[in-house]
Order: C-alpha cells, then structure tokens, then sequence
C-alpha cells in the first residue's frame, strides 16, 4: 500500500545528474487538485468509502503516543513530534505520499551538474500564518539556522554540508554544498519559518503549511486551526484539529471507545479487532523492522552458529500470527520489502516457520548440546514487541534456546542497548527507516556509530562501500543485495518482520492518506456526511 | 436472622472464612509450583479469546494461555514474593526500631529523617532506582519493596521500645547488669508482639498490592512469568472483547488480600476475647 | 513555641533528605535526558550543545549546589522536555500551576463524595443493632479496601463507561473550558478514588463512635434520661467526629500528592501523571520539585493534623 517509490530514487538520479528535469517532475504532482486527492494516490488512501462530496469544516481529535519534544521545527527530534509538525511547517519541497518528493514553498528547482549547486525558485503567494508573503530572506534564514551557518550550531544534521544560502532576487534562492551528495535533496524539506523568528517572535510557531497553530499544553497536546491562505487550493478541508496526547495503548483504547479520539494509529491487531465495529480499520506497512537484534559481540552471540540457530529456531510466521494478524511482512534483512529495486527476498535461508532439527544440530555444533540461554531487553512501552518477546520466548524453547524477557522503560533501553553500554545480550525492536536504503545498511558496517548490534564482517562493509558510491541505479542495487546476502548469511542479527501500521479511523472521516514516512497529514481529511 | 447473625459472631466466623480464602489461594499458589491444569506459557492460535468453560475455568487470553493455570502461578509468585518483602521489611524494622528506640539520641534522629524521607519518597520512583541498580526480576522486586516498606515497621516498633523502654521491668534489669543486647531482644521484644502481628498482617496486604501494582505498571514481575498485576494490565486492552482476561487476576487479588483482612480480624477479636 | 519550631525544622531537614535522595536517584537510573530530548540521530556536536546549555557538563556536586540555590531564591527551573514556545523551555513553576487545579479539584471531589457516604453510613452502622447487618457491613467495607486502585479504575471504566455508558472514557476537558463538564468527568475518577476510603472512614468513625458511647459522660447522659437519638448525636457524634476530621486529613493529603494511577487510568492531566512521564522522560527539574511538593503536603498535614490534637487534646504533652 504504502509505495517507498521508485520515483523519488530516480528522481534523486536526474536531480543530481541531470538538472533541473526533477523540479519539473515533481511539480507536476504538486498540482494535484482536491478533486483529484482521492484517486490519485491509488491505493495509498483509504479506500473503504466511495467517493463522497467532501465536506468543509469540522474539528477531529487525533490521539498521538508520545508528548512534543519542541515547537521548533528545526530542534524537534522526536518522529512524534515531526509527525504532528508536518501540519504546520513546509519545507521548499516536502513528500508526498508515495514517497515523492513535491516542490512546496519552492515551485521549481534545479540542480548543478556538479551536484554542488541548488537552485530554487519560490512558488508566489505562499503566506505565513502571520499573514506574510514568505521572501528569500526567510528561506536563507531558514536554511541558514538549520544548517548552523547562522551561529555554529547545526540543527539539521543532514544540512551540515551546506557552505552558504544566497538570494539571487526576491524569487530565487541558490544553495551551495561542500560534497555533492545524492540523497541532500531530501534534506530541503526542513521548515521554512519567517526570518528572525527564533529569537524574536517565538511564542508562536508560524509556518506556511495547511495548519496554523492554536495552543499546546504539556501532556494535553496541540490544537491548530485551519489556514485558510494555504497554498494548495481547496486544502484542508477540517477547521481545526487536537492533537492529543494518549498515555498509552491501553488508555488509548478506551479513549476510542469513549469516542473522545477520531483517529489513532499504530494499534496492536488485538486492539484493532477490539474497535472494528465502531471504526474504520485500515493497515498499511510501517515502513519499520523489527528484529531480534543479536549483539555480535556478546557470548553466546559472538559465535555465528548460534546466530544461526536462533535464526533457524524462530518461528516468525507464528509471531505474525499472534501478534500481527498475519498481517506483517516477513523480512531478513536490513531492507524495506517496499524499497523494490534494493530489496531481494532472503527468506528462505532459514525459512519462516521454525527449524527446530537445524537450530539444535547447529548449537551442538557451535558447543551448546544442552541449549542456551540469554536475556532479551524489550521496552516496555511497546506493546508489539513485548508480545513477540512472549510468542518467541515459548516457541523457541523447543529447539533448547531459553530466552528470559527483561522489560525496561524506553530511556533505559536507549542506554543499554543503544548507547555507550551496549552490555546486552539481545533485545527486540524496530527501527524504522528513512526514505534511504542507506539509512538502514549504513549501521551495519564494523565499528559504525549506531551499529548497536556490533556486527562485524569486512565483506559486508566493502559490499556497503561500493553500493553507496556507486553512481549507476543497477549497480548500486546489486551492491546493496549483495550487502543483505553477506548480512543473512552471517546471521548478524534475526530480522522477524515489517509490522503493519493499523489506524482506526471515525465512520465519518474520509480522504486520509498514508505516508512512507512517519506523519498524519490532517490536510485532506473530510467529514463524508451531514 | 437475628439468630444467625448472633451464631455467625461467636463463631468467629472471619477467622474461618479469612483462613478458608487465604487457604485455598496459598494451596493453589504452592501447587502451581508442581502442577497446573494447562502449561502456563503454552500458546495456541487456536484457543484464542475463549470463555470461561469447563475446560478453561477462567477462559483463555489473546495467546490462547489457560487464564486459570497462570492465576495459579501469579498467586504462587504474589504468595512468595510478598512473604519475602514482610520478612525483609519487617526484620530490618524491627532491628532499626528497637535500637533508635531505645537508645535514642542523634542517631535516633538521623534514622527517623531518613525513614521520613524514604517514606515521603514517591514509591515508584524508589523502585525504580532499586531495579535499575539490580535489574529486574523477582528478586529485586523483592528487595525494593523491602526498603520501601522497611520505615512502616521502624516506627511502629521504635514507639513501641520508646514506651517500653522506661518501664519497671526493664530497668529493674539494666540495674541487675543485663547486656543491652539482652534487653533489647529477650526482655521488650516479646512484648510488643501483639502490636507487631497486626502491623505484619496488614503489611502482607500492602506488600500484595504493591507487587501486583508495580508488575501492573511493567516494572516488577517480567513476562512470560505470570503476575496478577501484569495479568490485569495486559487484560485492559481486551476488555470489551475478553472481560474475564481482566476479572479473573483482578478479582483473584481481591480475593486474597480479603482474605487476609478478614484473618486479621479474627485473630484481632479472638485475642479481644482472650481478654 | 519550642515545639512549633522543633517541628518545622524537622520539616525544612525532611525536605532537604528527600531533595539529596531524588538527585542522587537521577545519577543512578540509566537514561540520558540529552538522548532522551533529542533521540539518537542527532549528531554528537548538538548533544555536547544541549548537555553544556543545561549545565550537565559540571560535576553532581555543583549542579545539586547551584540547583539547591535556585530554589532557595524561589527559581524552580525550566522543564527539560516540555518548550513553553519555540525559544523558551516550560518554568517548572508553571508547568506545575497548570496541572495542579485538576489535582486539587479531583481531591476535592472524591473529599465530598467520601463526607457524604461515610459519615451517615458510619453514624447508621453504629446505631444498629442487626448483627446481620453489622456482618454484611462489615464485609462489605473490607472487599471495598481489598481492591487495587489500578483494578478499581478499570472496574469504573468499564461499568459507567462501556456498559453504562454514563461517560466517555478519555473525554476529559479542561476546566478552564468547560467547568461543569469536566466536573462530570471527574465524578467518575472521583468515585474509584473514594470507594476504599469511604470504607475505612466509615469504619474509623463506627469503632470511634463506639468507643465515645461507652465511656462515662454518655452514660450519664443516658441515666439522666435523655433520648437515643440525642446522644448519638449530640454528644456522641461530636466527640467521635474528632478524630475522624484528622483521619480525614491524612486521606486529604494522600489524594493531592497526587493519585498516580487513577490520574493514570482516566488520563487525566494532574500531579500524578505528570511525575510519571517526567520520570520516564528523566526530567530532572520537574521530578525533582514534584516529589518536594509531594513531601511537603503529606508531612504539612500530618503536622498540622497533630498540632489539631494537641489543641483538641491538651493532655497530649510535647515529648
């Protein structure tokens, strides 16, 4: 359902090689009319409802997990707080949802052959919430601040190559970049805010996207209102939307059976089947992995045949059963399934079900006759994969692999197993993946900073090196398999699945639409009656 | 009726009943250590979500787990893991009080603004530094309760020794050259047992609630290991589908802590009637 | 005199421990709050930025000293988590006046639902003579204080909520909205927090009241011929209402620290719940000055609840 596409890698091709083509592309897709939102994304809506004559107007509440990090969109980290500010904020371009990229405060775009040189071109009229036409002067600003050109200090990570911001006239902003980089242009999808405003006019967030902001309260939420200056005509169609804070799976649960929320998303299949009656149930991809991560460097993990065997021994169709509804993707390697060109299907090395013959020949082999056991830290807070925990814990004890499930709150969990620790024996979790099949293969190579598994083989990192430099589609897709083929092979960790994202939605609402990335976009939700 | 309620009293009917309840859920806790009627993890996609039934007394949960079979077991670790905390918490109560009370002095105060500290201390928070220190697991569940209800104990006992302390018989033995030790252990201690009994039973209950709340909030017991908190916590999301995945743990704690109130009530009046 | 300022400075030492102990609590659980506000991608240079801007770069030591000192001037600090708007962080002050109302009022609630089921039941069971009904209450009250707050939130929710449908789980709105609707809303928290308190004040105010109806003065008032119902309530109940006003007390200040997991299971925006997720979150400012609140209302009352003694009781001496 939810397409990472092809597109937006091609796009990233022609942009960086071949000029200003890709401005063009995407510019066509930002057109897309409200009356055209319901169909266009072919299947990346809901489709549950027939077409109906949207309505204007209404207010809906939407339950989000986690509280706000920062109004600031250049500071905000957090993926729930980005989420939410996907309302408010544009950027020059921002992402559709297949995954493209669309021009938003630019309205064209080119790119130097060199790759150094952006340049962009702004769409005319887009105002601020405050009323203002935004100007090149905000752009530079805006970029400037998050790329740390303004005082030192990078806000945007993935900006910190930029080497300056110029304002060529009232229209046309060019950016230069110190390394010409393939996957920079997603980076201009941060913010653009009016000029000054981070230490002047901060009290309240002024963006130029298709919500402006009301009020937040600590724990309550956010509430925004609509802006009726927004550039896309006809959008949005809801006058106002809470975004509210729910304390957890359970609260939330009763919360939508209250009828106090209208739209939640990342229920468990229990949950989803708890509320299919009073609900839309719609599930998509999430776009995340979860694994049962195996530290490489820890006993008994620093030994690749009990890797194996675990990998042999779980049983991930029954995982996705219990836990999912069968509605996951069984994956084992550090690749979306939806990233077609990269992806390749591994599954059949250890097979979905459990091989409990081959687990236990290979823990003899490896100088465990009697079985293993270890420790799995989960975060509590997520109730996915507390389950898994519970599903594999059982089944696996059949091939003499004894895993006893340690429940940390999600702070604890970063020390431990993300951080400088990095003590623990196993852990079960996702990570969810940016529109980059280097987000994901990136970590994998020995000694990398966020390699938490400390996975070590120097045919993965070379097969890495040359997919990431290579220039050509095919053969950085080749690399990139071969990457996944040595990952699997050397059972670096157990990958289990691509968990469905299921999101309850009111009867009444139409027009939601799924993203690649993590975000609710409220501007083209509707009320389909009364 | 009036006869019966007249009958009902002399019988010291809560001594009976609170024995019968607490006896039946202690047996079948020490019993889920040897055997249960279904395997307490085994999993079946089959028997999700089943009522209560014959074959599953208390129905089953979303894993299709025998909800009666892992009450059993939750009892069996609530049991044991709650006897633990009184007998830690007690103990060291106990030992602290009778010192502080008896000799008293700076000492004494510094140990009653640290118990009152403790005991101002938001309890979770306590825990969670305990358990973060030893990790989880039962064990350390143990433990942390212990601290945490350890001043309950410091003061009742340390009062207790204050009033004792000046009384006849005992400085009649300190004139006669008694050791402090002595006096503090062999003389007063048996004295205020009537007192601490009562403090014991009603820390049982406590020290039931607060395992099965500190499992209920996700710190405590680790799964797949049954727990009548966590039980119950990972029930609310069933509710309206599987209210009985909720019921059963949470009417099984009721259960037992009831029936260690109505116990101490009757051993409260038939000591009364002793008198 | 000497016993008032006895007192308060046992106080002010109190607080002073439990300050030590909270800070020395954040040294030791795992947890960066510097992860924590930023995540994991962001990149080393912001991280030392964001550790050196709020101080954590200095040695314990210097950051409890310099802390201390702030809250001494009567400075609480900034939140680390939650931004008041894009350029200042949330003054714990105020984070802490915003969710204090919806405590307080809660408190208030569950106090007026207690008083007025407790008193007349306790009143009722101790006139009557039916040892059935003697029995049945006094079972009745010991099941009420034998369920877990956690379970009896979720008994609520699910009878008034789903089966009843007398409320909307979740659907709580802010008092500066809508007064009345949220004092609806409250009702329901309000009935989970009061139920085993109802049962222990109705208990307390029973064995009080049978304890007054055996001594002395009621005895003679009964010799001199005066009614049933004239001693109970005159002389009975007013001498027994004494120590049940100071038990109540203690009820008191139990709920406004904060009832952590009714705030929990009803989601509402209180005290509790705010200290919960600033632990999880490893917001060191606001735990820090949530749990001296939280210390000072249960030992203010307990101190003041004893100077109420010593006032109603004189024969209580200052030891």
């Amino acid at each position: 359902m939810k397409k990472f596409s092809i597109t937006l890698m091609a796009l990233l091709l022609v942009a960086a090689l071949g000029g200003c083509a890709g401005g063009k592309s995407s510019e066509d897709k930002s057109s897309a009319s409200a009356s055209t939102v319901e169909t266009q994304g072919n299947g990346t809506t809901q489709d549950q409802t027939p077409a109906v004559d949207p309505k204007y107007g209404g207010k809906v509440v939407v339950g989000v997990q986690q509280d706000i990090d920062s109004l600031d969109p250049h500071k905000a980290t957090a993926a729930g707080t980005k989420e939410i500010l996907f309302n408010i904020f544009e950027g020059l371009l921002k992402v559709n949802e297949n995954g493209s990229l669309i021009c938003a405060v630019a309205s064209d775009y080119s790119v130097s052959e060199d790759g150094l040189t952006y340049t962009f071109t702004l769409r005319d009229n887009v105002k601020f919430h405050n009323g203002k036409n935004v100007t090149a002067e905000d752009v530079k600003y805006s970029l400037e601040r998050a790329s740390g050109l303004l005082d030192g200090t990078v806000l945007v990570s993935s900006l910190q190559t930029l080497k300056s911001v110029d304002i060529v006239d009232e229209h046309t902003v060019q950016v230069t970049t110190g390394s010409a980089n393939l996957e920079l242009i997603y980076s201009f999808t941060t913010a653009i805010i009016p000029a000054g405003s981070g230490e002047a006019e901060g009290s309240n967030p002024i963006g130029t996207g298709p919500f402006s902001f009301v009020s937040y309260k600590p724990q309550e939420g956010l509430v925004v209102k609509k802006n009726p200056d927004y550039w896309q005509e006809g959008l949005p169609y809801l006058d106002e939307v809470n975004f509210k804070v729910v304390s957890g799976a359970d609260a939330a649960l009763l919360e939508l059976k209250g009828h106090s929320i209208d739209l939640y998303s990342y229920l468990t299949d229990s949950q989803a089947a708890e509320l299919a009656n009073d609900y839309q149930i719609i599930a998509a991809p999430s776009d995340a992995l979860q694994a049962l991560f195996l530290n490489n460097k820890v006993a008994p993990f620093d030994n690749v045949k009990v890797r194996q065997a675990v990998c042999y021994a779980m049983d991930r169709d029954l995982a996705n059963e219990f836990v999912t509804g069968g509605d996951g993707t069984i994956i084992s390697a550090a690749m979306l399934p939806t990233l077609k060109d990269y992806y390749v299907d591994l599954n059949d090395v250890y097979g979905t079900g459990a091989n409990v013959e081959k687990a236990k020949q290979l823990l003899a082999e490896a100088g465990y006759p009697n079985g293993v056991e270890f420790s799995v830290i989960v975060p509590s807070n997520y109730e996915a994969h507390v389950q898994t925990a519970e599903v594999l814990a059982d089944q696996m004890k059949a091939a003499g692999i004894n895993m006893s499930i340690e429940l940390v709150d999600w702070n604890t969990w970063l020390e431990d197993v993300y951080r400088q620790g990095r003590a623990y024996q196993a852990s079960i979790c996702a990570i969810t993946c940016d529109m980059t099949p280097s987000y994901l293969m990136v970590r994998f190579q020995t000694g990398h900073k966020k390699n938490f598994i400390n996975f070590a083989s120097s045919a993965y990192d070379e097969a890495y090196k040359k997919a990431e430099a290579s220039m050509d589609l095919q053969e950085k897709a080749k690399y990139y398999k071969e990457a996944q083929k040595i990952f699997v092979d050397e059972a670096g960790t157990a990958f289990i699945q691509d968990p469905p994202i299921t999101i309850a939605l009111n009867k009444n609402l139409s027009g939601y639409k799924f993203y690649p990335i993590y975000v609710q976009d409220m501007s083209t939700v509707y009320y389909n009656n009364k | 009726m009036k006869k019966f309620g007249a009958w009902f009293q002399k019988q010291n009917m809560y001594l009976l009943v609170g024995l019968l309840m607490t006896g039946l859920a202690v047996v079948l806790g020490i019993l889920s250590f040897f055997w249960t009627p279904y395997g307490t993890t085994t999993m079946s996609v089959a028997e999700r979500f089943h009522a209560p039934s014959l074959r599953h007394l208390f129905g089953t949960d979303n894993f299709g787990r025998d909800i009666f079979s892992r009450v059993m077991q939750g009892i069996g670790t609530t049991v044991i893991v709650s006897s633990l905390i009184v007998l830690i918490s007690a103990s060291a109560g106990i030992l602290i009080g009778a010192v502080t009370g008896y000799f008293g002095g700076i000492l004494d105060e510094v140990i009653m603004r640290i118990t009152d500290a403790v005991n101002a201390f938001p309890s979770i928070l306590l825990a969670l530094v305990v358990i973060s220190i030893l990790g989880s697991g039962k064990q350390n569940v143990v433990l942390s309760l212990g601290i945490v209800f350890t001043p309950s104990y410091v003061r009742i006992v340390r009062s207790e020794f204050i009033r004792l302390r000046d009384s006849d018989f005992v400085c009649r033995a300190r004139l006669m050259g008694v050791s402090k030790l002595r006096i503090l252990f062999i003389h007063i201690l048996p004295n205020i047992w009537s007192v601490f009994w009562v403090s014991v039973t009603i820390g049982f209950n406590n020290a039931i609630l607060a395992e099965s709340g500190m499992s209920y909030l996700g710190i405590g017991v680790q799964p797949p290991d049954a727990s009548l908190g966590k039980m119950l916590s990972d029930a609310q999301g069933y509710l309206g589908r599987a209210p009985w995945y909720a019921l059963a743990p949470g009417l099984t704690i009721v259960w037992i802590v009831l029936g260690f109130s109505l116990l101490s009530e009757g051993v409260r009046r038939k000591e009364e009637k002793k008198k | 005199m000497k016993y008032l300022v006895k007192k308060i400075v046992t106080l002010i030492m109190t607080l002073f421990l439990v300050s030590v102990l909270a800070f020395l609590a954040f040294q030791i659980i795992p947890g960066d709050v510097v992860t924590s506000i930023l995540g994991t991608e962001a990149t080393p240079e912001r991280e030392e930025a964001l550790r050196k801007e709020l101080g954590l770069d200095q040695p314990p030591v210097v950051r409890y000293v310099r802390w201390a000192g702030n809250v001494l001037k009567g400075d609480f600090g900034e939140s680390y988590r939650y931004s008041k708007n894009m350029n200042q962080m949330m003054p714990v002050a105020e984070l802490i006046g915003d969710k204090l109302p919806v405590t307080l009022l809660l408190a208030a609630l569950s106090m007026l639902i207690i008083i007025v089921i407790a008193i007349p039941l306790g009143v009722f069971w101790a006139r009557s003579k039916s040892k059935i009904l003697d029995v049945s209450l006094n079972m009745g009250t010991q099941t009420a204080m034998a369920i877990p707050s956690f379970f009896l939130g979720v008994l609520v929710t699910y009878l008034f909520g789903f089966v009843l449908k007398w409320f909307a789980p979740g659907s709580y709105v802010s008092f500066r909205d809508d007064l009345w609707g949220c004092i609806r809303y409250l009702i329901f928290p309000a009935i989970s927090v009061a139920i085993p308190k109802i049962a222990m004040t109705a208990r307390f105010l029973r064995n009080s009241m049978l304890t007054e109806r055996s001594s002395d003065y009621v005895r003679t008032a009964f010799s001199k011929g005066a009614s049933e119902r004239r001693v109970s309530y005159v002389h009975v109940l007013r001498n027994a209402m004494m120590p049940v006003v100071t038990f109540l007390g203690m009820i008191i200040a139990e709920i406004v620290a904060g009832s952590i997991v009714v705030e929990q299971v009803f989601s509402l925006p209180g005290i509790g719940k705010l200290l919960i997720s600033s632990i999880s979150t490893r917001d060191f400012p606001v735990v820090e000055i949530l749990i001296l609140y939280i210390t000072f209302v249960v030992i203010f009352v307990y101190f003041l609840v004893d100077i109420l003694y010593r006032v109603i009781d004189p024969r209580i001496s200052s030891k």
